[in-house]
């Protein structure tokens, strides 16, 4: 089985996030990138499936601060080959994105695509449905477990989440797309000594992206354009009751009841 | 007297070591039959047959050879802090459980060695823990074999952003802003200096850890000291990754710190920590580095450095400190490099401290817990041990009678604080570094003095 993963740097939290002088995009200065959650189990649990059912895992990542050391990590981890897409830094959103992956994955045999459910940096979960509308495949979001075998040729059983506590198993037919929400178990750890006697053997395979037409490619662009950006306003703070009395006194002060 | 035919069949038996019983001889000497049963004192025998491969395994990594020297004469449980701890543990006991089937890379014995040193002092046969444990860590977590989660995040800490703790490394010079004194950062301002003082990430990014950085500032500032820091451009020391079994990552912290070293000029390194002094000293020399290979800086940790200025620190000292203190010898300043006398010589400085010794001390202290990665297995330690070692210290410090608990280890602050709470010595024991007292005992400047 050809697994593909599709992975991107977002924003690392650990820094306070500032925004620029347009107003419209955060300040580059001091902004330290950092490998997707999502992305991360989304490569775990690729690593998994290859571990389990065999094949081949490739991940394709935008280029991007430090995505060579990403790369390094996940051929340290077990992945088989790396490709880095490059002159598409400028993509608007998931739809530009989406189409700078669509791009390189007709050029790559592909079964399973495999992508982090959302991202810190757009939390709209649409990367995986629009690679999947432009490639003409089957779709499934918020997966927690792949497996192949038991429906047979062709075909992947996954788990699906749900609010409240509900799971359900889908089976799906290749090639498809799954938006993963957590693997099995947390992303594995990369030792540095096998990371960097990796950066000295393996090689990158680097592709040239569509860059900033892609959106264009996609249907018009991304849709949308951000208007403003700011930090979120502090709140007055919240009130603590006591008790039920207190609770019915606000509630009627209100209006509620 | 049996007949000598019942001899001919005995001696017709196989040798005695395939069937497990002493074979009778005939045996004329000098026309006297002196023919009976040999002693099986003379008879190569076999008490229990080992499966020794586990403990193969371990001493055919490089550096764990030693595990296998192991006679058993068990000097070293008592001298185990870990054992003292009810940790059950100790070179010993790990060689035995080796030869009679565990798997060290199953077993909790691979995480709980602080590295202290202690056993190898006692060891007649030179098994050497500091060396074997590192290594056979290393393996296993290359293989990715059941290296507890808490370490695991640690490392990824350190890989990601050049801390254990996960911090944004621009935060690294927050503590300066309230330090009261002018720190010069070496990367806005890279003129030579006399001493490049190398902060370390506890004195930088804890709460408690950076009142002693901030009281460093002030100690240096009114000596007259010439120093900087490296500010953001510093990162771990990598000691303690390099001890929990990630020489990898050390190697990457080590060779960027040697980086920022060779931007700038000055004369000597100082250090805030036993671990930034042991790296800094005896192992960044064997890092390749560059086109000219590891390289050597003369290095001091803060207590030596400041205790050669005993003459001029003395009359600065002019508020008392009345106060019964008793230190604590880190492990890799005391036992792992010989230095003893220098956080001894600041404190009998102290005008009006009364000092008491603990019963472990200089080359027999006690281990805080924190070293060889224990600083980051605080949970899984708890799973496998009675107490907490550092819990184990404080008891002893209250014994004696202390009132403060001196110490010269970025680590320890924040693990005795929280032994003290947790053996309900809260109010009992004050925990201080040494160069708090110090800075408490000068006239306050700045506005960071309380």
């Amino acid at each position: 089985m050809k697994i593909v993963v599709l992975m991107k740097r977002v924003p690392d939290l650990v820094e306070d996030l500032e925004v620029d002088g347009s107003g419209k995009a955060l300040a580059t200065e001091h902004l330290k990138l950092t490998v997707n959650e999502f992305d991360d189990h989304a490569l775990e649990e690729g690593l998994l499936l290859k571990e389990t059912s065999g094949g081949e895992l490739t991940v394709v990542a935008l280029d991007a601060a430090d995505v060579d050391k990403m790369l390094f990590t996940a051929l340290a981890k077990g992945a088989d080959r790396v490709l880095k897409i490059t002159g598409a830094a400028n993509v608007e959103g998931n739809t530009g994105l989406a189409a700078v992956f669509e791009e390189v994955l007709s050029a790559q045999e592909h079964d399973l695509i495999l992508t982090g459910v959302q991202a810190a940096d757009d939390r709209d979960g649409q990367l995986g449905p629009i690679v999947a509308a432009l490639l003409d495949v089957p779709c499934v979001e918020v997966v927690t477990q792949v497996e192949v075998g038991e429906p047979g040729e062709g075909m992947v059983t996954v788990h699906k989440e749900y609010s409240g506590g509900v799971v359900a198993e889908l089976e799906i037919s290749l090639p498809a797309v799954l938006g993963i929400q957590a693997a099995r178990q947390s992303p594995r750890y990369a030792p540095v000594s096998k990371v960097r006697q990796i950066q000295q053997s393996a090689t990158i395979e680097t592709l040239a992206g569509a860059g900033e037409s892609s959106g264009a490619a996609a249907g018009g662009g991304s849709g949308f354009s951000v208007v403003e950006m700011t930090a979120p306003e502090t709140g007055a703070g919240a009130q603590m009751l006591a008790g039920v009395d207190e609770l019915m006194a606000v509630l009627e002060a209100k209006g509620v009841v | 007297m049996p007949e000598r035919s019942t001899y001919k069949t005995t001696t017709a038996r196989r040798a005695p070591r395939d069937e497990g019983f002493v074979q009778d001889e005939q045996v004329i000497l000098e026309g006297v039959d002196i023919s009976g049963q040999w002693n099986k004192m003379y008879e190569p025998r076999e008490i229990v047959d080992y499966d020794l491969t586990h403990l193969e395994e371990l001493t055919a990594i490089p550096g764990a050879e030693s595990m296998g020297w192991c006679y058993q004469c068990a000097q070293c449980i008592p001298a185990c802090p870990v054992d003292t701890a009810g940790g059950d543990y100790g070179p010993r006991k790990i060689f035995r459980r080796l030869q009679t089937g565990m798997d060290l890379f199953d077993h909790q014995d691979m995480w709980l060695c602080t590295s202290c040193q202690n056993c190898v002092r006692v060891c007649p046969k030179e098994v050497d823990m500091v060396e074997i444990m590192p290594a056979a860590r290393a393996q296993a977590v290359l293989d990715g074999r059941n290296v507890p989660g808490e370490l695991l995040e640690m490392f990824q800490n350190v890989a990601e952003y050049g801390n254990p703790m996960g911090e944004s490394a621009r935060r690294r010079t927050r503590w300066t802003r309230k330090a009261g004194v002018d720190i010069r950062l070496l990367p806005k301002n890279p003129g030579p200096v006399d001493v490049l003082w190398f902060v370390g990430d506890y004195y930088a990014f804890h709460n408690r850890g950076v009142d002693a950085a901030q009281a460093m500032a002030r100690v240096f500032s009114r000596l007259g000291v010439d120093f900087g820091i490296l500010g953001v451009d510093e990162r771990t020391d990598g000691d303690s990754q390099r001890l929990a079994g990630e020489p990898g990552l050390f190697e990457e912290v080590a060779e960027h710190n040697l980086e920022q070293f060779g931007k700038y000029e000055f004369g000597k390194i100082v250090v805030s920590g036993p671990h930034a002094y042991n790296a800094i000293k005896n192992e960044y020399p064997r890092v390749s580095h560059g086109k000219t290979g590891g390289d050597t800086y003369p290095v001091e940790h803060y207590t030596q450095f400041l205790a050669q200025q005993v003459d001029a620190l003395a009359p600065l000292l002019s508020g008392s400190f009345a106060r019964k203190v008793t230190f604590h010898d880190p492990c890799y300043l005391g036992r792992h490099n010989g230095e003893y006398d220098a956080p001894r010589r600041l404190l009998e400085a102290v005008p009006g401290i009364e000092f008491v010794e603990m019963y472990r001390c200089k080359a027999q202290g006690y281990c805080c817990g924190g070293g060889g990665g224990g600083m980051w297995l605080d949970g899984f330690a708890a799973e496998h041990q009675m107490e907490r070692l550092s819990e184990n210290r404080v008891k002893e410090a209250v014994e004696v009678g202390a009132e403060v608990l001196a110490v010269c280890c970025p680590y320890e602050v924040s693990r005795f604080e929280d032994a003290v709470k947790s053996t309900d010595n809260d109010g009992k024991l004050e925990v201080l570094d040494i160069i708090e007292i110090l800075d408490a005992c000068m006239e306050p400047i700045g506005e960071g003095v309380a």
